[in-house]
């Protein structure tokens, strides 16, 4: 089991309110993310569950079981850092065994658990290695196979992949996904890059300045963000914001359309404008397109085909069904 | 990175600071070699010392005076004892300092390193009253306190210092793991400390054998270090040069040869981990 | 950044290192100021009484007292001075591109290994005395007449002795700072058009402030309790007695305890003076 409840959990550092009351529910075996900005406390956040910070008021409950003043090893928790963390004067085979030993478990069960964790994680071969000499990938698998053999309530992972190249990132984010589907374990994973939020959760908890500004799965996000902030923050490229003429020709204070909800044409269209950069990635083409009355250059997707020059004449179409229109406040508008 | 320059600039650098390196070293090297003549000849122009004959003589004689291997075995006990205890007691009081910071952590490590700048002599008598009344005066436990006491602060700041250096994640990581408080200390950060832990001994071991003050005051006959032994040569003035060159090789060999052998961590000991 | 179970532990484990340095600091200085007030002659009666403030007048009022001051304040500023300065030009040249850089190393740092009482004799005999040390051995090769040092120059003598014994370590802490100084920095320098001097001047040097920071910090430590390099050299005479050796005559040599105590409080005092001013400037400069 691996239930995870906030209750009106706060955080202070002296004066400073990092986190106001929040509450949360995290099912047993659900891959929540907790993304936001820098500084948006969603590590303070994930700190406070594992125990390593505590609560300044409110409650953790692990398994409905109140765990808020409960050392840290002993809150059933497994933790993969932003650095791995390894201990580099271990070898691999004695990291991963670490907490076993502290476990007091038997020599046999440890040398079972660790040739399995091995196993799945491919690090069979390199078991005898120091953190030193492996690669970052490699580093990182050991930090996860040094939490899987705990067998935990549930992982915590505090931006795992920010050290990694963009190539390896990809690869490793498959892989925690297919070991939360082998597992069905709890995790809960912590990152500021939406789109590893978008490819890996079930749940997705956007926050800013400790506040939760949504919850939901990562579609229900995109297709009806609750507010100007999860509406930029969600999705890449961002989704153009317009207030002003433009929105209220809508009756909103703010309208949102995304760039691919956007259709660009040479000859007509709702909107003039001129092309600025163009950004060609083969698949799909984004253009940034200049149009009077508008604070910021809008994003546009248009097939990878597509290609205009610089300053040329274009015009743009929003397409109705996919207007999000929101508030004075920024809140969604239905 | 840096640019090749030129072999004659190279050669340049290397014959002034060869030049600088000996002048420095000069000294040292001055005693050894008249530690190995006569006292006759140790007093001649420097170059009629050079072209005497050698001789074992003066080694012999001092170690027949004034018995060196008891000194030594003194200051060994009293260098190696006193580290070692202080280490004992700052490694915990650095761990605190480096991983659980406050607002006072820094005011008490200012505050520990300002007890070392109390003078010494203004408290002499008291610690010589002391010492008197516990009968520890001229025993090698009591000098031993009293080294541990005065290096516990430069222990205690060089340990803070290098352990600073180690990633706290690390330790969180052992606590998530399971590890109690004494196997976080145990198993994790001190085997990641070792080299600043050696650089801390080092440098210490050193400061304590030289320590001259409370050694030369609170010993007599039987717990008298090196540093008692030389400065009994220092009566008869300008004469016997053999002998008190060859008592001081006696005393600084053992720390000379030591240094040379752990040249790495005693340079990053020296900076006092404060410099890296 | 940590738990309530931590931050208690943090205090407990802080315990044995705190409540013995404040024992060594608390327990001599009450017994200090304790003698001090008291006319204490442990070879001529011992206690004689309470004397009030009489002791503190009696070693302010004593001829030897300020120049004791100022032979101390000579003695550390002298020191610190040569040291900071020919460590940074031994440092630089150290940081040089050479043969035997290793080597060359060594010699620099081997006096540090000398032990106060060693350095001392060695300097005061075998190169200081006027009829047959080195220097005068060389000062006749070149026809001039041998120098007394320890009394006709002795106070210099002294400074010379001491730095001779700091200055590998000043040399080696300058050292390993700018060993770690980013060689970007230098090369952006340089295409920013700096001279050599001006690279120096604006960047080097700022770069080292930390480690004069720490160099002036450690040696004054040190070098406020200088005893032995005058214990075995002149003995306090010829205008080297400093406030530490002025009070250990006080004490040990004419065996008056109050009086001496008296003498201590100044030191403790002094020594507090130097210690404020020092952490306010180091206290900053330490953060990083």
């Amino acid at each position: 089991m691996g239930q995870i409840q906030l209750s009106k959990v706060t955080k202070k550092f002296g004066d400073l309110t990092v986190i106001p009351p929040l509450d949360l529910q995290i099912e047993d075996g659900e891959f929540v993310v907790f993304v936001g900005p820098s500084g948006c406390g969603k590590s303070t956040l994930l700190r406070l569950i594992a125990g390593l910070e505590d609560v300044s008021g409110g409650q953790v409950l692990i398994d409905g079981q109140d765990a808020t003043m409960v050392p840290p090893a002993r809150r059933g928790l497994a933790m993969v850092f932003q650095s791995y963390a390894l201990y580099p004067h271990m070898s691999v085979r004695k990291n991963i065994a670490f907490p076993l030993r502290m476990a007091k478990m038997d020599q046999a069960e440890q040398d079972r658990r660790v040739t399995q964790a091995a196993e799945v994680l491919n690090l069979t071969d390199y078991l005898e290695r120091r953190p030193g000499q492996l690669s970052g990938g490699q580093r990182q698998r050991v930090a996860i196979g040094r939490a899987i053999v705990r067998e935990p309530q549930a992982f915590l992972f505090d931006e795992p992949l920010s050290n990694l190249d963009a190539a390896l990132r990809v690869g490793m984010r498959l892989e925690i996904s297919e070991l939360h589907k082998r597992l069905a374990t709890t995790m809960i994973y912590v990152t500021h890059d939406q789109v590893e939020a978008m490819t890996m959760a079930d749940k997705i908890v956007v926050l800013q300045a400790g506040r939760i500004e949504q919850v939901g799965s990562p579609l229900e996000l995109y297709r009806t963000p609750r507010n100007t902030f999860v509406a930029g923050f969600i999705g890449s490229p961002k989704m153009n914001l317009l207030s002003g003429a433009q929105a209220e020709k809508h009756g909103a204070h703010t309208i949102g359309i995304r760039p691919e909800h956007l259709l660009i044409s040479t000859e007509s269209g709702e909107w003039e404008g001129t092309v600025g950069v163009s950004e060609h990635l083969g698949s799909d083409t984004f253009f940034h397109v200049n149009c009077p009355g508008f604070a910021d250059p809008l994003t546009v997707r248009a097939s990878g085909e597509m290609d205009l020059k610089y300053k040329s004449r274009v015009f743009l179409t929003p397409d109705p069904a996919h207007l999000h229109r929101f508030d004075a406040q920024g809140l969604r508008v239905e | 990175m840096a640019r090749a320059v030129t072999p004659r600039r190279k050669l340049i650098n290397t014959l002034v600071a060869w030049a600088i390196g000996l002048l420095i070293f000069f000294p040292i090297l001055w005693i050894i070699v008249l530690s190995f003549k006569s006292e006759g000849d140790a007093i001649r122009t420097p170059i009629k010392v050079l072209t005497s004959a050698w001789t074992l003589d003066s080694y012999a004689v001092v170690q027949e005076r004034s018995d060196y291997f008891k000194h030594f075995s003194n200051s060994v006990i009293l260098a190696v004892g006193s580290t070692l205890l202080g280490v004992i007691v700052a490694v915990p009081a650095a761990w605190s300092m480096a991983f659980v910071p406050s607002d006072r952590t820094r005011g008490i490590l200012m505050w520990m390193l300002s007890t070392k700048m109390l003078p010494a002599v203004g408290v002499l008598y008291p610690i010589y009253l002391l010492f008197i009344q516990l009968g520890i005066l001229d025993t090698r436990i009591g000098l031993v306190m009293v080294l541990m006491l005065i290096n516990l602060p430069i222990i205690v700041w060089m340990l803070y210092t290098y352990f600073r250096e180690i990633p706290g994640e690390i330790l969180e990581a052992a606590r998530m793991d399971g590890a109690s408080l004494r196997e976080e200390v145990m198993y994790v950060l001190t085997p990641m400390a070792v080299p600043g832990i050696a650089s801390t001994v080092l440098l210490n071991v050193i400061l304590a054998w030289n320590e001259a003050f409370w050694t030369l005051n609170l010993t007599a006959a039987k717990a008298a270090p090196l540093t008692a032994f030389i400065a009994s040569y220092s009566s008869p003035e300008g004469l016997f040069y053999a002998k008190l060159s060859a008592a001081s090789v006696m005393a600084i060999a053992p720390i000379l040869i030591m240094g040379w052998f752990s040249q790495k961590q005693l340079v990053r000991g020296l900076t006092f981990g404060a410099v890296k | 950044m940590a738990t309530q179970h931590s931050r208690s532990a943090a205090r407990v484990m802080m315990a044995p290192a705190v409540i013995l340095l404040l024992g060594w600091m608390l327990v001599p200085l009450t017994m200090t100021l304790y003698f001090s007030f008291k006319k204490y002659l442990p070879l001529r009666g011992g206690d004689l009484g309470w004397v009030g403030f009489e002791n503190y007048v009696r070693f302010v009022s004593s001829s030897s007292f300020w120049p004791a001051i100022w032979t101390t304040l000579i003695i550390v500023g002298g020191v610190l001075a040569i040291t900071v300065v020919l460590g940074i030009l031994l440092a630089i040249l150290l940081d040089q591109p050479m043969w035997g850089q290793g080597i060359v190393r060594i010699l620099v740092i081997a006096p540090f290994f000398v032990m106060p009482t060693v350095s001392g004799l060695v300097w005061k005999n075998m190169f200081m005395d006027a009829n047959n040390g080195f220097l005068a051995h060389l000062w006749r090769a070149f026809g001039a007449e041998p120098v007394q040092w320890l009394s006709q120059a002795s106070l210099p003598s002294i400074v010379m002795i001491v730095s001779w014994q700091w200055l590998p370590f000043a040399t080696l802490i300058l050292l390993t700072a700018i060993q770690s100084l980013d060689s970007e920095q230098i090369e952006a320098a340089e295409m920013d058009g700096a001279r050599k001097f001006s690279r120096f001047r604006f960047i080097v040097l700022p770069h080292l402030a930390r480690a004069i920071t720490v160099v002036v910090l450690i040696q004054t430590i040190f070098l406020l309790g200088i005893f032995a390099e005058i214990f075995v050299t002149t003995g306090g005479a010829f205008g080297t007695k400093t406030l530490t050796y002025l009070i250990f005559q006080r004490v040990l040599e004419s065996q008056n305890v109050g009086l001496g105590s008296a003498g201590g409080v100044y030191a403790i005092i002094l020594a507090n003076i130097i210690a404020v001013f020092l952490m306010r400037i180091v206290g900053k400069n330490l953060d990083a």
